[in-house]
């Protein structure tokens, strides 16, 4: 469902996406994880088209999002981890934007607008301007607006970043029902625990590069570290502070 | 994108170009003021207090902006600040924390006063021989006069915040100050000061030398601050403004801590309430829904979408103020020009304002393109992670800007065009040439503006106010005047063509000549559409975020 062959993300002398390849397939959940700077979040935008890659090549579906962004991007619902929205609009408004971003409109998008609402529970606010809205609030907004022209494969940066912990579970449970329908959900997080119970299979990146990936079993092996927790796992893989640094800098 | 923003910004250029247009308008600004002073200064008798009363004249006028401007400032720096949040909580004393927030608001406030007045007073230093102390005594006048706008604004800030929320209180601001500008602009215009200049203005010799005499107000710092300025000049010893100002400036910052230390925690606790906004209603979509329903709904919504965000922010309306109070004055100005005063109308004369004043009007429109066409992509600009990652044409996005832009300047441009023209009683050929001139030209300058402002995004802003005074803002104006130059002089041969069957009282013939002259125009304003819309497009398609 998304294919990434040899893709690679220059600035100049920088090189923030080294040949990343990676294939996650229809109805998997993918847990994207990386130290802060390792190129996840620059991944994830050639995924969703906001970026350009300098090689290679990022596929949804087998469109390529470079030559065929519109059939790509049709298909694709992407959430950012810090997502801006018109605050001068009111929730339904924004939705009604968004939907005609895809090209859609009319009494069928006004329900699902609706329904996405409620179970977001955002209805009573539905007509009050998005300024006014909370962290969480803007955050359910957003997810509903990618969740509004029915994807097939989300896209999503650090989902549960400003969710109460009601939001969060309600977003797991949602991320899994969408996958067990043949979805495809590729997330990007720093919190490890849910990464491990949510996610089918796990790359981690560092540096640009993909350093290991696979099920937990698959990375277990890889690392021989047995039955490490995933948190182990990523700390042996990206390298920690030993105890005896964060000692010394916090003796007094 | 901190990065990608340094590959934008980099350059010497940039600087060096507004580096040239400060020091062209410092030039300009002094020159007028030198040549003024000079021959004021040769008036026998009256010179000095026509001098001195036209620095008070131009010290109160500053004085007001100031005023109004550190109102505002005061409200950012003291309650909406990203920076609160950490000061507040710190262990920071308050007095320092007055006086640093007091200072960041007087600099804020202040800067762009302090820039227009060096000129000025440099005049008025070379003029009356102020000699090598006369800087120190100029800063010595204009920092306490700086100062005391900058205490009453924050203290009236502090009794409005403790009255509204913080939000709220900006809005209000915004939009008094934005109208009481208007208001003192507007009023300057109407009571015609250009007759002071004028002998028919001067009934009475001693009625005049009375009110030049005559302070404008004994109470106001700003006439504390011209006469220390002029006793310096005309070798004075009065220490009474100096005694004014630097004992004033002192106690009132010291009132202004006392106020600050009694009411700041309260106004800061309420400013952290939001202004709860309920929108119900579907205004636009009622009044354009059925004008715009043949649109692909992506262009429909988005411009619905941009009318509604438009009109909601208040942060506009103050600028749609500022609009209408300068359309009224160009208007005014057209209307007061003498022109009708003799028995004959001067054809000739009349003929040739109705030509140059479509250059103006050309003028007008740039200005209001600048500001309200070419923040368009820079303020998507935070939204583009959503545009970006939807099945959005790029092309879409532009046609639904440019549209946006486009009609409502051309609505205003073919107003004041017919306006002025009727004005002028311009002649049916004239009116013509004219009103198909603006029609072309505001595709044009919509488009350069759009196209630019994508060449020259400013994405690190969210005040449209802002985005067009930066470089891109100059090269636009700047292409835009060179587009109203060349359109001009091309036009001025079917003009003169007109003139010279005029004069021999032949009726007007339009001859292959005019056709070519006139068409070269339309070709010139739709290529530059084109090319300008092309090239917005291109930057935009390789924009990254």
């Amino acid at each position: 469902m998304i294919r990434l062959v040899n893709l690679t993300k220059r600035y100049g002398s920088f090189t923030a996406v080294d040949r990343v390849n990676l294939e996650i397939a229809r109805g998997e959940l993918f847990g994207f994880l990386g130290p802060n700077g390792a190129g996840k979040t620059t991944t994830l935008r050639i995924i969703a088209g906001i970026l350009k890659p300098t090689e290679g090549t990022a596929e949804i579906a087998g469109d390529d999002v470079q030559r065929k962004p519109m059939e790509a991007k049709a298909r694709l619902g992407f959430i950012p981890d810090r997502p801006y929205v018109y605050e001068k609009l009111t929730g339904g408004e924004f939705l009604r934007f968004v939907a005609a971003l895809y090209g859609q409109e009319g009494a069928a998008i006004e329900r699902r607008m609706d329904e996405l609402l409620d179970l977001f529970e955002l209805t009573e606010w539905k007509d009050d301007l998005v300024e006014t809205y909370s962290h969480g609030m803007r955050q359910k907004l957003i997810i509903s607006s990618a969740l509004l022209h029915r994807p097939e494969v989300i896209v999503v940066d650090e989902p549960l970043v400003g969710l109460d912990p009601k939001g969060a579970r309600f977003l797991k449970e949602l991320f899994r029902a969408f996958v067990n329908k043949g979805g495809t959900v590729l997330m990007s997080t720093h919190t490890l625990e849910v990464a491990e119970a949510m996610c089918d299979r796990i790359a981690i990146i560092q540096n640009g590069k993909i350093v290991a990936a696979g099920t937990m079993a698959e990375l277990q092996q890889q690392s021989n570290a047995g039955d490490a927790s995933l948190e182990e796992l990523f700390l042996k893989v990206t390298g920690g502070h030993p105890d005896r640094e964060l000692e010394g800098i916090l003796e007094q | 994108m901190a990065r990608l923003r340094e590959q934008r910004d980099g350059g010497p250029l940039r600087p060096l170009l507004l580096a040239l247009v400060g020091l062209g308008f410092w030039g300009a600004a002094f020159g007028v003021s030198f040549r003024v002073l000079r021959y004021v200064h040769t008036q026998a008798d009256i010179g000095t207090y026509l001098a001195a009363k036209i620095l008070g004249m131009i010290l109160v006028a500053l004085g007001s902006m100031l005023l109004l401007s550190n109102l505002i400032t005061a409200l950012s720096s003291f309650y909406l600040a990203r920076d609160l949040d950490m000061l507040v909580s710190a262990p920071v004393d308050w007095l320092p924390f007055y006086l640093a927030k007091l200072g960041e608001t007087v600099l804020h406030s202040s800067w762009m006063v302090v820039l227009i007045t060096i000129p000025i007073l440099t005049a008025y230093g070379i003029v009356y021989q102020g000699g090598l102390l006369f800087p120190l005594v100029a800063a010595a006048a204009i920092v306490p006069f700086l100062i005391l706008p900058g205490v009453v604004g924050t203290a009236f800030t502090l009794f409005l915040v403790n009255l509204f929320p913080a939000r709220r209180a900006r809005d209000i601001l915004g939009l008094v100050a934005i109208g009481a500008a208007a208001g003192v602009v507007l009023l300057v215009r109407l009571i015609r000061p250009e007759q002071l200049a004028s002998p028919d203005g001067v009934r009475n010799l001693m009625d005049y030398l009375a009110a030049l005499k005559t302070p404008t107000s004994p109470f106001l710092p700003s006439e504390w601050a011209s006469h220390m300025i002029m006793n310096w000049l005309t070798r004075v010893a009065d220490p009474l403004p100096v005694a004014l100002l630097w004992t004033t400036a002192p106690a009132f910052v010291v009132l202004g801590a006392v106020l600050h230390h009694r009411l700041y925690r309260s106004g800061f606790s309420k400013a952290q309430e939001g202004a709860s906004r309920f929108v119900r209603g579907r205004v636009w979509q009622g009044a354009l829904g059925g004008l715009l329903q043949r649109l692909p709904v992506s262009k429909r919504e988005f411009i619905l979408k941009d009318l509604r965000v438009f009109f909601r922010d208040t942060q506009q309306w103050s600028q749609l103020i500022l609009l209408a109070v300068l359309l009224l004055v160009y208007i005014y100005n057209i209307k007061s020009l003498p022109l009708f005063s003799g028995e004959r109308t001067p054809f000739y004369l009349v003929t040739l304002v109705v030509f140059l004043n479509q250059g103006l009007a050309g003028f007008v429109l740039a200005a209001i393109a600048a500001r309200f066409v070419f923040p368009a992509v820079s303020l998507e600009g935070r939204q583009m992670w959503l545009l970006r990652s939807s099945p959005l044409d790029l092309r879409a996005l532009l046609w639904s800007k440019y549209w946006t832009g486009t009609v409502p300047l051309l609505l205003l441009g073919l107003a004041i065009t017919t306006t002025t023209n009727l004005l002028l009683k311009a002649t049916p050929f004239m009116a013509a040439i004219s009103l198909g001139t603006v029609f072309c030209l505001t595709f044009a300058l919509s488009a350069l503006a759009l196209g630019l402002g994508a060449l020259y995004p400013r994405f690190d802003t969210e005040n449209a106010a802002q985005i067009p005074t930066g470089f891109g803002g100059l090269v636009f104006m700047m292409t835009a005047v060179a587009l109203l130059g060349l359109v001009i002089v091309i036009e001025a041969f079917p003009v003169l063509a007109y003139l010279r069957t005029q004069w021999v009282g032949d009726s007007v013939t339009i001859t292959p000549r005019m056709i070519g002259a006139l068409a070269l125009v339309v070709v010139i304003c739709f290529a530059t559409t084109g090319f300008a819309l092309r090239t917005g497009l291109q930057r935009m398609e390789a924009m990254e975020f």
